[in-house]
């Protein structure tokens, strides 16, 4: 902990912390510290942990095996790295096939510190943005690493063959992300993510050619195994024939993506779940700051009930359109372009005048959803309330010419009008925030190894860079400096130790994990309930999305808790699922994922509760400013909380214990944010 | 698409009302049946797939396994889903199946979907296939070898930005299978043409571009796909509208290796 | 039951059986490529499309009366004499052509073979949307070319059908075959000018892209104008003859 200097008596389950929220839901627990990120200059570190790190003899690499879940950028450009260097590696994923991970999504682009456009930009400033970015709650020595092997990352990729964009000068085109102020992201067109995933996907087939990897797609992870404290495998299913398969190996790595999927409508794809994670964390792995979500403000709304998933248009539209709402309840049901301009709310001009439309992700996303709130939203009305604001071009089309807006934004405006069936140009759009990426996940050390040894996390899956919220274009450079660069070195420090005992199938570990699995689908297939797994879900996500959403109050996280719980066990009861278990059976699937949401939602709430401060996407309702604004509270908060899992038998629900990592800034000064 | 602001709420007692056929097959081993089956209040909002998730939610209610098909991202990239909708892959518009919107349909429209044909595509259950043939040509050479670290500085390599371009514009392709579903042939001519024209294009791909041609090739008659006639129902079905050309351009790359003696 | 690959020697213990379902296959050969069976259908196509220029070509000559064009059958055969004996040139281009159509007809018959086991089962629904009539006919209209070939050259090379009577003279073999009472000839020639113009039609497009000549929008358009246009004059350039003594204006 940071030096505490405040007068107010502190509970003594909190030290240091003016607040106990979350006091009765769970149990304080030593503080947990990484221990593997060398001292020194910051920009020593990682040279000096990569000298340190043994190495493994080239002959031993074919006798140590690798089980990576997931596919992403994280996961496949591990597997490849993994299997070039000589190891055996299994790679699973639940897609038909790799190439299909959610990272095919990413849109925007990936940030690096190449200075190609020598406007100022480093390694440091890079750091410095990413840092601030996540409003001083991220590790500094990672995020450090992070923007030193950024530059290899485009390197790698542009040697694969990835078509990143060019200039007619045959050189690579950089443009500016996310409000920072130097041009340092790579992009390919609105596909980034899918031509870095391309090329990861293609450097893993490769291996798979070259036989060191082999991989299982349709195939689930739904246990970790633990064997003398170590991981050494998982249990998967097959999702074609329902077999449970028992798979061993010396390390096992998640790279299972974000869990955004809590909230039932997110920009996540339908398989995205936390159950890779989750499983991990019920056997001991600790899960760090799972409040932490990121809300993207630019979303097509909720047109109706069936609604499964959101889309995201990228956020440069805010740059040429204007975002406002109706002055008057009444007008929200009219044709926007009969409102007269004297009747319209600009509000984010009105409200932040010098930044205007361009406030970040979180203000931008908690202001819209406060309008609605008023009853000033427009658009369909869903479950008594209209989700959407107006994101209107009628001034840029005037002022720019409809062929230049078209230039710039046509193929996110023919999207817009495929998803909604309204044309952009005539009409305002409609947007709202949504759910887009978890910054919270399994706590790790500087190795990327989690609390449970053996068990190794990367990408999305892990909590480490990203802090309270995360810069743009900067989690495809995470997942692919995690898989390319850092786990690479740092799993060798582990096999060093190899070559391993074998793993005997029949180990009691092993067998229980194999029979917790086959009771839980057992159980799935008998309760024969009332409700499908999806109503389920979408009721969770509701919870979520109202309660532990943009904003949060005490009371509200409380209430929260309460009716997850209650829900959970109704599920339990009362969920319905048809078909075998011995075939495809997507119910059973969903099942499984929407169980773990549910202990996964109540822990997200429980963090939330204890987190009384308003820091990165997160408003707390108790801790603002005069006029509103979100208030930080470095000198009791700056801590990764790290939540231990335990059940109170008692409750009948989970008591978490929770470690605190103290966050020390060295290379960095912590400041608060202002866009006034 | 009309230029009215979407009040409409969602309403599922006045929406359209379907009839859908479609092919049901417990598992690969077991034939399959042309099913019906109506359906009603479906908004013209939805999406394909939403709509099929509102028909199995009512299965589901009325005890009857829901249909399943496959689907991830739903916003037209991961090229998971993949459905034939009245005779045509990814259905009646230029888009993936989770793209396309109701709004296509007419109230009292019958539906017929079934799963993607191709004996290199076998039926694993009801709509889902198993593609897992597309990995396999990709092993065969769809990759530049480059071990990781091993790479020069990024700006060591200059491509014009025409190749850049053409690379990227055919490199877009996700995957779906719709080429091949769509092809009388069931030929995979315009998928494999498209990675052989991204990879071509490219200085990085050369050193391994006749190698590259004849092992892909190779592994796409092993799968039992069919030989391409140049008939073009693949790229009208295709949801990234990847060109013929890159047809033209493999077979032009398998006659350059076959000269070099591969 | 379809799989990934499963791996041959993971070590720890599993309880995965290795399944070695679909495999990687090792060592090929682009001879031995369902493109090179393609290749060799757009070479021979290619010599046919050569040798059904010059035919009409000759064809035409009808116009210029009977001793042009008895003189110039005859002189088909003389050609190149004495280095080549008599019918020398004749027979080689009867071997090229015989050799090009087992050639062309071995690779139509086994893609079609392999067309029909990569789809066994079939949609319910089909809709092509982008076929044109000519190429859906290739197969079924390349059977029927090659019946018409065999008919023609019983008709006319071998005289073994002869509606006008065997006669000496190749000019009036055609104009008696041609004339009103054996309309029912004209009409299967003149229909397998059909068969021929629309296999041209694709066939010329397809041989292009096959060939690799295709390799932007503009050249494509330039390859099926090509088809459309060869369609046309070869077609139209064989019917001439037969609608010419059909109608009476050549006699
Ligand atoms: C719409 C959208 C746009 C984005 N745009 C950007 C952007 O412009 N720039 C940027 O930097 N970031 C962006 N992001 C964020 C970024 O894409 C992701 O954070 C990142 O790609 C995550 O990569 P990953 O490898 O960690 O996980 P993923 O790509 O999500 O991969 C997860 C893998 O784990 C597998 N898996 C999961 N669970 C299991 C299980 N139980 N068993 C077996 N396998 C499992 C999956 O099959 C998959 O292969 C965007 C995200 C979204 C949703
Ligand atoms: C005078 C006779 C013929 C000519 C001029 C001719 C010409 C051609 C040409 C140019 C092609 C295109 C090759 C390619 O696809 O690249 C072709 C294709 C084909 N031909 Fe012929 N051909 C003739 C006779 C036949 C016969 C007798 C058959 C029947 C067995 C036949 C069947 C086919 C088939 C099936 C194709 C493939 C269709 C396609 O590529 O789309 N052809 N032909
Ligand atoms: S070429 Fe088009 S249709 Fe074929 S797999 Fe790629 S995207 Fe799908
Ligand atoms: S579900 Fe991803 S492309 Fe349709």
């Amino acid at each position: 902990m940071t030096e505490f200097t405040s007068d107010v008596d502190s509970h003594p389950d909190s030290p240091g912390q003016d607040s106990d929220d979350a006091v009765g839901y769970y149990v304080p627990g030593e503080p947990i510290a990484d221990t593997k990120a060398p001292g020194g200059p910051i920009s020593e570190r990682w040279n000096t942990r990569k000298f340190e790190a043994r190495l493994v003899n080239p002959a031993n690499r074919r006798k140590l095996s690798v089980i990576m879940v997931g596919t992403g950028l994280a996961g496949a450009s591990a597997a490849a790295t993994l299997g070039e260097a000589g190891y055996v590696v299994k790679s699973f994923c639940y897609q038909d096939s790799p190439r299909r991970a959610h990272s095919i999504a990413a849109q925007g682009g990936i940030n690096a510190a190449k200075n190609y456009k020598e406007d100022g930009d480093s390694v440091h400033r890079l750091f410095y943005d990413t840092v601030k970015g996540g409003d001083y709650r991220s590790r500094e020595s990672n995020v450090y690493r992070l923007a030193e092997v950024s530059t290899n990352i485009i390197d790698q990729c542009v040697a694969q063959g990835v078509p990143f964009a060019r200039e007619y000068g045959g050189l690579l085109d950089n443009r500016s992300f996310g409000g920072v102020q130097v041009s340092r992201t790579f992009y390919a067109r609105g596909q980034t993510g899918q031509q870095l995933l391309i090329g990861a996907y293609q450097a893993l087939e490769r291996q798979v050619n070259a036989g060191t990897v082999t991989t299982y797609t349709r195939h689930e992870m739904l246990e970790l195994i633990v064997v003398d404290g170590k991981a050494r495998g998982i249990i998967a299913r097959d999702m074609v024939t329902g077999e449970i398969e028992t798979h061993l190996a010396d390390v096992v790595v998640l790279a299972s993506g974000g869990y955004g999927n809590v909230f039932y409508l997110s920009t996540n794809a339908m398989g995205c779940n936390v159950t890779a994670t989750w499983r991990a964390h019920r056997k001991g792995a600790y899960m760090a700051n799972p409040c932490y979500t990121q809300i993207h403000p630019t979303c097509i709304p909720v047109s109706g009930t069936h609604q499964s998933k959101l889309t995201l248009m990228s956020e440069s539209l805010r740059n040429d359109g204007r975002i406002w709402v109706p002055k008057n309840k009444a007008d929200c049901t009219k044709d926007p372009r009969d409102i007269p301009e004297e009747d319209r709310d600009y509000y984010l001009e009105r409200i932040y005048p010098s930044f205007g439309n361009l406030v970040p992700r979180d203000i931008a996303s908690r202001q819209a959803k406060n309008m609605c709130d008023e009853g000033r939203g427009v658009g369909p009305e869903v479950e008594g309330v209209r989700r959407g604001v107006y994101l209107d071009f009628a001034d840029a089309i005037g002022r720019l010419g409809r062929d230049a807006v078209e230039d710039k934004y046509g193929n996110l405006f023919d999207m817009y009008a495929r998803i909604t069936g309204e044309d952009p140009y005539q009409v305002p759009m409609r947007i709202y925030p949504a759910v887009h990426y978890v910054m919270g996940g399994l706590w790790v050390d500087y190795d990327l190894q989690s609390t449970i040894p053996g068990l190794f996390v990367t990408g999305e899956a892990n909590f480490s860079d990203h802090g309270a919220n995360r810069l743009g274009a900067s989690a495809l450079m995470q997942g692919l400096a995690d898989g390319y660069f850092v786990l690479p070195h740092t799993i060798r420090d582990y096999l060093a130790d190899g070559p391993f005992e074998a793993v005997d199938p029949s180990h009691p570990a092993v067998v229980e994990a194999r029979r917790s699995v086959e009771d839980r689908i057992e159980h799935f297939m008998t309760v024969q309930g009332t409700r499908s797994v999806d109503s389920y879900h979408r009721e969770l996500g509701n919870i979520m999305w109202e309660y532990c959403g943009m904003e949060r109050t005490e009371d509200g996280l409380k209430k929260a808790i309460d009716l997850i719980r209650g829900l959970r066990d109704d599920f339990w009861r009362n969920v319905k699922v048809l078909g075998s278990a011995a075939t495809l059976n997507q119910s059973l699937e969903k099942a499984g994922r929407v169980a773990d949401f549910f202990e996964l939602g109540e822990l997200m709430c429980i963090d939330a509760l204890n987190r009384r401060e308003s820091c990165g996407g997160h408003f707390r309702g108790e801790s603002q400013t005069e006029d509103g604004e979100a208030l930080r509270h470095d000198d009791q908060f700056a801590y990764v909380a790290a939540w231990e899992f335990a059940m109170d038998e008692g409750l009948g629900a989970q008591k978490p214990v929770l470690h605190k990592e103290d966050l020390t800034y060295t290379a960095i000064e912590m400041k608060q944010r202002s866009y006034k | 698409m009309t230029a009215t602001a979407g009040t409409e709420s969602d309403t599922t007692s006045d929406g359209m009302k379907l009839t859908l056929k479609i092919w049901r097959q417990a598992n690969p081993e077991t034939p399959g049946a042309m099913h019906t089956f109506h359906l009603e209040g479906v908004s013209p909002d939805m999406s394909f797939l939403e709509m099929l998730d509102v028909l199995n939610e009512q299965l589901n209610a009325e005890g009857e396994e829901p249909i399943a098909f496959d689907s991830d991202c739903r916003e037209g990239i991961c090229g998971m889903c993949g459905l034939m909708i009245n005779g045509q892959a990814h259905g009646p518009e230029v888009t993936t199946t989770c793209q396309l919107h109701m709004r296509t349909f007419s109230d009292g429209d019958e539906i017929t979907i079934e799963p993607w044909r191709a004996d290199a595509f076998p039926v694993l259950k009801d709509l889902c296939v198993d593609r897992s043939s597309f990995d396999r040509i990709i092993q065969q050479g769809g990759y530049v070898s480059v071990n990781t670290g091993s790479a020069p500085e990024a700006h060591s390599i200059q491509v014009p930005k025409d190749a850049a371009d053409r690379a990227f514009d055919v490199a877009t392709c996700i995957g779906c299978g719709a080429c091949v579903a769509a092809c009388p042939n069931g030929s995979a001519s315009l998928f494999m043409g498209a990675k052989i024209t991204h990879l071509g294009e490219l200085p990085q791909g050369q050193a391994e571009r006749d190698a590259r041609v004849v092992n892909m090739v190779g592994q796409h008659d092993h799968e039992g796909f069919g030989g391409c006639t140049n008939i073009g129902e693949c790229t009208a079905a295709c949801p990234k509208e990847i060109p013929l050309d890159v047809i033209s351009q493999l077979n032009k790359d398998l006659r350059t290796a076959m000269r070099h003696g591969h | 039951m379809s799989h990934p690959p499963r791996p041959s020697g993971f070590r720890s213990g599993d309880t995965v059986a290795c399944v070695a379902t679909p495999t990687l296959i090792k060592g090929s050969r682009s001879t031995r490529s369902t493109i090179a069976l393609k290749l060799l259908m757009a070479v021979t196509g290619l010599v046919f499309i050569g040798y059904v220029l010059l035919h009409m070509y000759g064809n035409l000559k009808v116009f210029a009366g009977q001793e042009a064009f008895d003189e110039y059958a005859h002189h088909l055969r003389t050609f190149g004499e004495p280095m080549l004996p008599y019918g020398g040139l004749l027979w080689t281009v009867r071997v090229v052509l015989l050799l090009s159509i087992v050639g062309h007809a071995y690779a139509a018959f086994a893609l079609w073979a392999r067309a029909g086991r990569a789809r066994t089962q079939k949609y319910v629904v089909r809709k092509a949307v982008a076929s044109t009539l000519s190429s859906k006919m290739m197969r079924w209209g390349g059977v029927a070319l090659l019946l018409f070939v065999i008919f023609h050259l019983l008709h006319f090379t071998t005289q073994t059908v002869h509606p006008g009577g065997v006669t000496e003279s190749p000019y009036e073999r055609v104009v008696n075959s041609f004339a009103p009472e054996y309309w029912y000839l004209t009409v299967i020639y003149l229909l397998a000018m059909v068969a021929l113009a629309m296999h041209l039609r694709h066939g010329v497009w397809s041989a292009s892209q096959t060939l690799g000549l295709t390799n932007s929008a503009a050249s494509r358009t330039r390859a099926n104008l090509a088809g459309v246009f060869l369609a046309v004059v070869i077609a139209g350039g064989f019917a001439l003859v037969p609608l010419s003594i059909l109608l009476g204006l050549v006699d």
